[in-house]
């Protein structure tokens, strides 16, 4: 049975500000325990909570990159519900009246690229961190209250993404976006960047229709290849549990509840009761072990979450204008996709290429541009930094803020290798060389004695001596062999120390060639 | 009565509350006596009236972002049932 995948992902991202959403608490990361809280944080009675300025400024600038809409007018609200994580028994999120809706963002996989819809983009706070406490066999939980209060943006998808590939260029996309504009620094392993997917099947029928699975919400989800292998997993694992429970009749196809997807009927699965009644099989969430690899359906809810959201009494609304939007729109400079448009039409690099340089993100793209411009090719001077300079910062760990070959330096190099047509090889050996040494390329050149044959009278004796010492090779020539001409022009090279114009050898050679 | 008694019960479980027959029927007399009486907005007429985010007509208040001093843990933890270390500690939670 062929079958269409349907993701939707939850993105959670912490902003990168000095303090708590509401109170002056440090959201600095792996402090002791329960040392950056205070009575507004830890939800004392008659304590009030008051917006922080730049929380609020950075989810705009996220909103405003992600191409969504800014409501003039938005308030928070209360979601209710009782953990031991959240010290208030609610917490402080945005229900009707998000500050943003309706972005998009472009991603980029092995299939081309293609834009995701998001639907809205929300501010509210963290909850606390439980750690489990299996000592003296009471399997208690410890609360950790230092992260309770931390701003988050919640950025919700479209359910748009079709395979786990394209959920992972999603959330690298968001990385990406969010990083270079300064909203959040996306450190999955401290939490920063989470994520929850969404994810069922959309079976083919006979009869053209499509059977939809029950909807699986995968939490715990702390790095973005462990989305990709989650999602795979999930997407066999759903198709398996439909075919068995199908084939059994556990399940049956529930004709009487026909929905629609985009621009195709779906119809939900049935489970039968222990009575013989049939009951609609609802959304379920599950856990991801990465250690094992798999995810481990935790109970189904009989019923949709009951958070009795209403308004936040204790915050008064926030409004923003149109003069913050233009003023945020020029300082968020150029962003990666207009960026990766940019690198197309200006410098004629590939869409690969392109891609390959803004997802290094600005710094690196500016690096280029220097280097570019400097050589007067930027064709050669991407395949120099995607080939040799970014193995370099791999090998050495390094930002290209702190690369050891200034941009300008790389720019003479290629600039150079063409005037004196230097072969890849001994190229190669003056970049290593002005690594090492900081020297410039001429002055690499000139130690190393890589002086270019040029005198056409001179690589004239070689081909003939070349024509000479290699009969076997001429023969095989003569014979119709073209390919025997390379063993005659290494010969060349060779003792050249490969500092002859292969051009100049080759046209040499042919016209010698035609002699004998 | 506006609440009934299944109702009660299921606010009581949202809230972790582990209720007696008798509570349940004493909660629901209470909770509707309450709701009876906000529920006399409700006869107010608001057609043409604009929903209210909030009753202040008060707008846009921040607070910079600058550090204060934290509650000591000490402090932080004075009045937790039970503690193990600077850690707060509670019953085990399974599932939602
Ligand atoms: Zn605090």
């Amino acid at each position: 049975m062929s079958h269409r995948i349907i993701i939707g992902l939850e993105v959670h991202v912490q902003l990168l500000t000095k303090t708590k959403l509401f109170c002056g608490c440090s959201t600095q990361f792996g402090l002791p325990p329960n040392s950056a809280t205070c009575p507004v944080c830890c939800g004392m009675p008659g304590t009030l909570p008051v917006m922080n300025r730049q929380a609020f400024r950075l989810s705009i600038e996220a909103a405003v990159a992600l191409n969504c809409t800014i409501a003039p007018f938005t308030k928070w609200d209360r979601k209710n519900y009782f953990y031991p994580d959240l010290p208030k028994n609610y917490q402080i999120s945005q229900y009707d009246l998000p500050f943003s809706s309706n972005g998009s963002l472009e991603i980029e996989t092995s299939a081309g690229s293609r834009t995701i819809g998001i639907i809205r983009a929300h501010l509210e706070e963290d909850a606390g961190k439980m750690l489990h406490d299996e000592n003296a066999g009471r399997n208690d939980s410890l609360v950790d209250l230092n992260r309770t209060g931390t701003p988050l943006l919640e950025i919700v998808s479209q359910p748009e993404m079709e395979t786990a590939e394209e959920a992972k260029a999603y959330l690298e996309a968001i990385r990406l976006l969010l990083r270079e504009i300064g909203v959040s620094d996306c450190e999955m392993q401290e939490g920063s960047l989470r994520c929850d997917a969404n994810v069922n099947l959309h079976v083919a029928q006979p009869d053209g229709s499509f059977v939809a699975t029950p909807i699986i919400e995968v939490k715990n989800l702390n790095t973005i290849r462990g989305v990709e292998r989650a999602l795979n997993y999930e997407v066999d694992r759903q198709a398996a549990e439909l075919e068995r429970n199908l084939e059994s009749g556990y399940w049956q196809i529930d004709t009487s509840r026909p929905g629609k997807f985009r621009d195709y009927n779906i119809v939900p699965i049935a489970e039968r009761r222990a009575d013989g009644t049939l009951r609609p099989v609802s959304k379920a969430t599950a856990g991801w072990d990465e250690r094992i690899g798999r995810t481990e359906v935790q109970r189904r809810k009989e019923e949709a979450s009951d958070y009795r959201y209403f308004p936040e009494p204790d915050l008064v609304p926030v409004t923003v204008d149109e003069t913050l939007l233009a003023q945020i729109r020029q300082e968020l400079g150029e962003l990666p996709a207009a960026q990766n448009a940019r690198l197309q039409s200006q410098y004629g690099l590939t869409a690969y290429d392109a891609g390959v340089l803004s997802r290094q993100g600005r710094a690196f793209v500016a690096y280029f541009e220097i280097v570019a411009n400097r050589c007067g090719d930027a064709k050669e001077a991407c395949n120099w930094i995607i080939n040799d300079l970014l193995s370099t910062l791999n090998e050495r760990k390094l930002d290209i803020k702190l690369c050891p070959l200034p941009a300008e330096s790389l720019g003479d190099l290629i600039r150079e290798i063409k005037a004196i047509g230097l072969n890849k090889q001994r190229a190669r050996e003056v970049y290593a060389d002005m690594i090492d040494t900081g020297e410039s390329v001429k002055q690499v050149i000139d130690r190393k004695g890589f002086k270019p044959v040029t005198d056409d009278n001179q690589l004239l004796e070689l081909v003939r001596k070349a024509i000479a010492a290699n009969s076997k090779a001429v023969a095989d020539f003569k014979k119709g062999k073209t390919k025997a001409a390379d063993a005659i022009k290494g010969f060349v090279m060779r003792e050249t120390k490969g500092m002859a114009n292969t051009e100049t050898v080759q046209r040499l050679l042919l016209e010698e060639l035609a002699k004998v | 009565m506006s609440l009934s008694a299944d109702e009660v019960r299921r606010v009581a479980d949202l809230a972790r509350l582990e209720l007696s027959d008798a509570e349940i029927a004493l909660m629901a007399t209470q909770l509707s006596a309450i709701v009876d009486y906000i529920n006399q907005l409700q006869s107010i007429n608001t057609d043409g009236v604009e929903p209210l985010a909030h009753a202040s007509d008060v707008h846009d208040i921040f607070r910079e972002d600058v550090p204060v001093v934290s509650l000591p843990p000490a402090e932080a933890l004075a009045n937790a049932p039970a503690r193990k270390g600077d850690f707060y500690r509670v019953p085990p939670v399974f599932g939602e």
